[in-house]
């Protein structure tokens, strides 16, 4: 009895600290985007729906939860609907192992990053089932890009950890931003730096975002993958796909910005101030700020070709990270950068 | 020890669950009124000709079992990243000719033109 007690309220406290704001965020990150990219394009964005807009998330959600679900013809009906919570499963599943502060994590595996690897690709069945189920030709061809694309950014992406993982010597999260103490110049942005700016361009790329957003480039094949599906499972694909920003800019705030870590920590002139002191607000400012750069690069760059996507991946990332992680190892046989302290 | 894992359980389970809720609390709200026009495949207006399940480009596929080769090197990385110390040089040395072997099968796929997009 105890142990069921013990369980629910595990399931409660999991449910109001990680998913209702997980779930806030996403929906206003979809405001704040529309707001930025109105801002960065002269625009004013959603405005109508309460003060300066605040309520357009809600009314959005009521619209789409309101509207039919259209099954298209000769269709997979089995797959067509397990599609969606394929891809909202995994972007949410992830944050059971996403350190947010001291000691303030779910699950504090020390296989977490295998973890993260693992859990996070199963998001491009969503995508790929999506497509092939939909009966729809721009919904194949869409998937079929997609799938391509995300897995080819998926080994630049592990590549990349694995630098950080020679620098750090742990698969734990919380480990390895206990790694990177002592300031900004200690984070692994800086002796990592190409594995750094690999990471956030995969991060663009894995998440099918601007300016790697040919998978649903509306001027060539619609809405892509999902272009068939409407209403609630609609909802479903967009709550994914931004909660997956979300994981791609809080992962990135770990693995190379020292995650609650004080960027003023070896500062001794600033005295006992809570600059020095690390703490959640450090992640969330240096969340806030990874998820602003994905608006960021939205409104700045223009779309690249599928063959320039592929060639970056394969041809550039690929050749780079390979040859970074000996050089990372190089910087901890040399004592360059103190592993693990 | 395993008791660390609850959590992740709780987590899969909830994040699958809201999926599905969303799906069924749409699929309740949304009025059902199915006709041949709105449940035909989006073709920009045309009648759907043929079916979808067509034929597609073979270098998807390559890329496929490009990335099963790749991921599965990566799988190799880890284990050596983390215990790098206690392994030393020796096992440096054999993962610097383990990244050799990687890149020249890479310049193999490169010149093969198996990366190419045109």
């Amino acid at each position: 009895m105890d142990m069921i007690l013990e369980f629910a309220w595990l399931l409660i406290r999991i449910v109001l600290f990680t998913f209702l704001p997980l779930i806030l965020l996403v929906a206003y990150y979809t405001y704040a985007e529309r707001r930025v990219l109105g801002a960065m394009q002269s625009r004013i964005g959603p405005n109508r729906v309460g003060p300066i807009g605040l309520f357009q998330p809600f009314a959005d959600v009521i619209k789409l939860l309101l509207k039919e679900i259209i099954l298209p013809a000769n269709a997979n009906r089995f797959l067509f609907f397990i599609a969606p919570v394929l891809a909202i499963g995994p972007a949410f599943a992830v944050w059971a192992v996403v350190p947010m502060g001291e000691g303030m994590v779910w699950a504090n595996l020390d296989a977490g990053v295998i973890y993260i690897l693992a859990v996070g690709s199963i998001g491009v069945y969503g995508i790929i089932l999506a497509g092939w189920a939909s009966n729809s030709k721009y919904a194949l061809l869409g998937a079929m890009r997609a799938a391509a694309q995300m897995v080819s950014y998926e080994i630049a992406l592990g590549f990349s950890l694995v630098g950080v993982l020679v620098l750090a010597g742990s698969l734990n999260l919380s480990a390895i931003v206990h790694a990177q103490a002592g300031g900004m110049a200690d984070w692994y942005w800086l002796p990592l730096l190409p594995l750094f700016i690999i990471f956030i361009i995969s991060g663009l790329a894995e998440t099918n975002r601007a300016p790697f957003d040919v998978a649903e480039g509306e001027s060539e094949i619609v809405a892509g993958f999902h272009v068939e599906y409407s209403g609630a499972t609609f909802a479903v694909f967009f709550l994914a796909e931004y909660a997956n920003m979300i994981l791609i800019a809080a992962l990135t705030a770990i693995f190379f910005f020292g995650g609650w870590l004080s960027p003023f920590e070896g500062w001794t002139f600033l005295g006992d101030s809570w600059l020095r002191e690390p703490s959640i607000f450090w992640m969330l400012g240096k969340l806030a700020f990874f998820m602003f750069n994905f608006l960021w690069f939205r409104a700045t760059f223009p779309r690249y070709r599928y063959d320039q996507i592929m060639r970056l991946g394969w041809k550039v990332f690929i050749p780079i990270c390979m040859v970074w992680v000996l050089v990372a190892a190089v910087m901890v046989f040399t004592g360059l950068v103190v592993r693990g302290a | 020890m395993l008791s660390e894992y609850w959590p992740v359980i709780i987590f899969l389970a909830i994040s699958v669950g809201l999926g599905t809720a969303l799906l069924v609390i749409g699929g309740l709200l949304g009025p059902s009124k199915p006709s041949v026009e709105k449940s035909s495949p989006y073709e920009c207006g045309f009648e759907p000709f043929a079916d979808a399940r067509m034929k597609f480009d073979v270098r998807f596929y390559l890329v496929a079992i490009l990335f099963i080769v790749f991921d599965l090197e990566i799988a190799f990385f880890i284990p050596w990243a983390v215990v790098m110390e206690d392994v030393g040089l020796t096992a440096f040395a054999a993962v610097v000719i383990f990244t050799l072997e990687l890149a020249i099968g890479l310049a193999y796929l490169w010149k093969k033109g198996a990366l190419e997009w045109e």
